[in-house]
């Protein structure tokens, strides 16, 4: 095998790993094939891949975002206000967006400005927001929304078969594909996480790309955050507890090297997709939830291994 | 004890930087290595103390072949090298430092009196008792630090002691103990090789000089026995002209004017003129500014005085992306570590400077971006199979061209180059002489630090000399020489 074809497997072996399993599951679970069901873990994986699209920025950058959850909770709360406060759901959905963004910004400029390291700024604003999640809402979830196009957002369907968060997620990966492949943007992100000194010394604001990025992560925690709060009809202070790890799990297996400047989207959305048919094909093996970890654990580690050792 | 190495070969890749040198030293001696930058003196001393290995060669110590494979090899047979960069762990202790890896313990506790005692009586035998051995060494002068490193040494029982440039960065003082210590030492019949660019002071201490150049070994000569001059003539020989391409100058209205650039500390009192068309040599020792200039010029790092005028407009350059729009360009010493992005192609990294001249609203135009690509390629004569292949899989010359071509999306009106050619063998350094010659054709003012002299003399039109952060002179190429160039970056010993 020559290496450009060892690195050709590898890249694509996340995908050729997610169509393994959902053959095995086919075999083992008839039910899993079918197209209700297909929908059904998209839907599920929707959330955690919107937030690990963002995730996937930062980790290019060679950094993380930890504060994923927390900013999902706050916006959350805050298009949950919005609407008990009489206002529709665009401006509620606007609201959070925006709110998450510039939470993200925070994030950025810490690490940027402020020359923290990505995993301490963010460790520090995921338990900061956390709080503010709390202190907004009182400690009590804010539930019941009128508005019939907020509950579109986490329940609806197009075409009366594609749920909207699919949709959505769907939409979110062919705009990350697009700027990270064509845009100059997308280019100075690479090159920041490959080689910052490099990227900067080549006139790239280097500064500005890294507040961008966090800026973009906050926005993706907020957007799954406004499809959470619909599909529950909640929005709770506490939600989103643990998402990071979900998210970084997902990016990690898609091949994204944490080290910075290598890695993809298309990666990302499959390791969301293998982590959410796992998940489906144990439960309907009826498989205990104990030992569901335990093989997810298993699968994780096999994966990163199996990554790292084409690498020299 | 007496080492004696023969015929030892080096290469790093294509390169040869060690070509059958013989060298050795003995006990109760001191014996300069002498040789340019680049002479390969600092290899040869990595493979006498085990960091790096021969590719042929013999090392023998009295008379038995031995092979050192590692530090810890080499340190078992009495050979322990003392680093320019120290080797210490700025957090730890002075004692700590002394014993680490080898901590006097019982079932793994420390022993800290022992350690203490130890640590204590070794420093007073190289007359630093008076430091407290619990200090955390990067409490400690520089100079201080390499007394520990030396006590250490001794500790390990090294009977020849390498000194890899130890003076660079200590004070009269300082140097004064230290001599006074190697004296000491040899004296109770410890072997030291000296590593230095000083001439002062291997008149001063040395008993015996080998002299190094391009790989080769020139010559041995007892300090007695030979002069200054002797020795710059051995350094710097006779080189040949034709490795570097001819070029018909004509120089322009001035582009880069520089007045009194000063930064924190480092450089001082900065002032010269470049014209279109104009190649201004930067000459001078490792440590004496010339690449300070630059990443000051470049906006890396900030000048706290002068002025800085482009064809006559005073410019104001906080950060590369200043300097960049501002017409500069910059190719850097450490190409791996400053001038590529290794993991990316050899396509992101040539347009990564002008990416914006191929984008329309941020969107880059492959087509475009393509084109201009195979373009710089054809120009600059990169050999690659394709312009997708990752940079990290080029070779050294090969890799440097990416790096001029960086810069070459859009001519600069001003080009500065930092050591261009380092690790490029001689063909790849023909083809960057090109390129150089052309852009000053095309009147790119160029500013180019390097510390092969040769190079500076025959690429340049006037060569700017800098020692210790200030400039010592700025002579024109054609009529001055290696020695002169020399002299003015060694503190001027005698004018020649």
């Amino acid at each position: 095998m020559t290496a450009r074809q060892k690195e050709t497997l590898q890249k694509y072996g996340p995908f050729l790993a997610l169509i393994a399993v959902c053959i095995g599951l086919a075999f083992l679970s008839p039910n899993f094939l079918s197209v209700s069901n297909s929908f059904d873990v998209m839907r599920q994986v929707s959330i955690n891949a919107v937030i690990a699209f963002g995730m996937t920025l930062t980790i290019l950058l060679g950094g993380i975002d930890l504060s994923v959850g927390s900013i999902l909770a706050v916006s959350s709360v805050l298009a949950a206000m919005t609407m008990k406060g009489g206002h529709g759901a665009g401006l509620a959905a606007g609201i959070a967006l925006l709110a998450g963004a510039a939470m993200g910004s925070l994030n950025g400029v810490v690490i940027a400005k402020g020359k923290v390291a990505p995993f301490i700024a963010t460790l520090g604003t995921m338990t900061l927001l956390r709080g503010a999640a709390l202190v907004l809402s009182n400690g009590s979830p804010i539930s019941g929304f009128p508005s019939q196009l907020f509950a579109m957002l986490g329940g609806g369907y197009v075409a009366r078969l594609i749920p909207v968060p699919v949709v959505l997620m769907l939409a979110m990966f062919a705009v990350f594909w697009f700027v990270l492949r064509r845009t100059v943007f997308g280019r100075h992100v690479y090159a920041t996480g490959g080689n910052a000194e490099a990227a900067k010394l080549s006139g790239v604001n280097t500064d500005r790309v890294q507040i961008l990025v966090y800026t973009v992560s906050g926005a993706m925690a907020a957007l799954a955050g406004v499809v959470l709060t619909s599909r529950l009809d909640s929005a709770q202070p506490t939600a989103g507890a643990g998402y990071e790890l979900d998210a970084i799990t997902a990016v990690v297996l898609g091949g994204t090297s944490l080290a910075g400047g290598r890695g993809w989207i298309f990666g990302t959305l499959v390791g969301a997709l293998l982590i959410g048919v796992l998940n489906n094909g144990l439960n309907l093996m009826g498989v205990s939830a104990f030992y569901q970890q335990v093989v997810k654990g298993s699968v994780i580690l096999l994966a990163v291994l199996l990554d790292r050792g084409g690498k020299t | 004890m007496k080492v004696t190495m023969q015929g030892i070969s080096k290469s790093f890749g294509p390169v040869r930087v060690l070509d059958g040198i013989d060298f050795s030293v003995a006990g109760g001696e001191i014996h300069a290595l002498v040789g340019e930058n680049g002479a390969g003196k600092s290899t040869l001393m990595k493979i006498l103390s085990g960091a790096h290995s021969a590719d042929s060669g013999s090392i023998r110590i009295d008379g038995e072949a031995v092979s050192i494979r590692s530090t810890r090899e080499a340190e078992a047979l009495g050979i322990a090298i003392i680093h320019q960069e120290l080797n210490m762990i700025p957090q730890l202790s002075v004692m700590d430092n002394l014993f680490l890896g080898r901590e006097p313990n019982r079932w793994g506790v420390i022993e800290r009196g022992r350690l203490h005692g130890a640590s204590a009586s070794w420093l007073s035998k190289v007359g630093a008792g008076q430091i407290d051995v619990s200090r955390t060494a990067q409490t400690l002068s520089i100079g201080l630090q390499q007394l520990v490193e030396i006590a250490k040494a001794l500790s390990l029982n090294a009977r020849v002691l390498i000194m890899d440039e130890p003076t660079a960065s200590l004070t009269d003082r300082e140097i004064g103990t230290l001599f006074a210590i190697m004296t000491d030492l040899k004296s109770r019949g410890v072997g030291i090789v000296y590593v230095s660019h000083r001439m002062e002071e291997i008149f001063k201490i040395c008993d015996r000089v080998s002299v190094l150049r391009d790989g080769h070994f020139v010559g041995e000569r007892l300090v007695a026995e030979t002069g200054f001059d002797e020795l710059v003539r051995m350094m710097v020989g006779r080189e040949l002209k034709e490795r570097f391409p001819k070029r018909e100058v004509s120089l322009g209205s001035v582009r880069l004017k520089v007045e009194d650039l000063t930064d924190q500390g480092h450089i001082a009192g900065i002032h010269f003129e470049v014209r279109a068309g104009e190649v201004l040599g930067v000459a001078g020792l490792i440590g004496a500014g010339r690449s300070r200039i630059l990443n000051t010029l470049f906006g890396v790092n900030p000048k706290t005085a002068g002025e800085v005028l482009l064809d006559g407009k005073p410019q104001s350059i906080a950060s590369p992306a200043d300097a960049i729009a501002a017409g500069l360009g910059f190719v850097t010493e450490d190409r791996k570590s400053q001038g590529l992005v290794l993991g990316l192609s050899l396509r992101e990294n040539i347009t990564l400077v002008h990416l914006k001249k191929y984008a329309h609203a941020g969107v880059i135009d492959r087509k475009a971006e393509d084109a201009a690509v195979k373009e710089l390629m054809d120009e600059l004569q990169i050999r690659a199979r394709d312009a997708e292949l990752e940079v990290k899989a080029l070779s050294g010359g090969n890799q440097q061209k990416v790096v001029f071509a960086k810069w070459l999306a859009e001519p600069p009106k001003v080009l500065l180059l930092d050591e261009p050619t380092r690790g490029v063998d001689v063909g790849g350094k023909a083809e960057i002489y090109h390129t150089i010659n052309r852009l000053a054709a095309a009147g790119t003012a160029i500013v180019m630090v390097s510390s092969e002299l040769p190079e500076v003399l025959a690429m340049s039109d006037r060569i700017l000399v800098m020692r210790e952060g200030r400039q010592t002179g700025i002579f024109d190429a054609k009529s001055t020489n290696q020695e002169q160039i020399l002299t003015a970056a060694t503190a001027g010993l005698r004018a020649s």
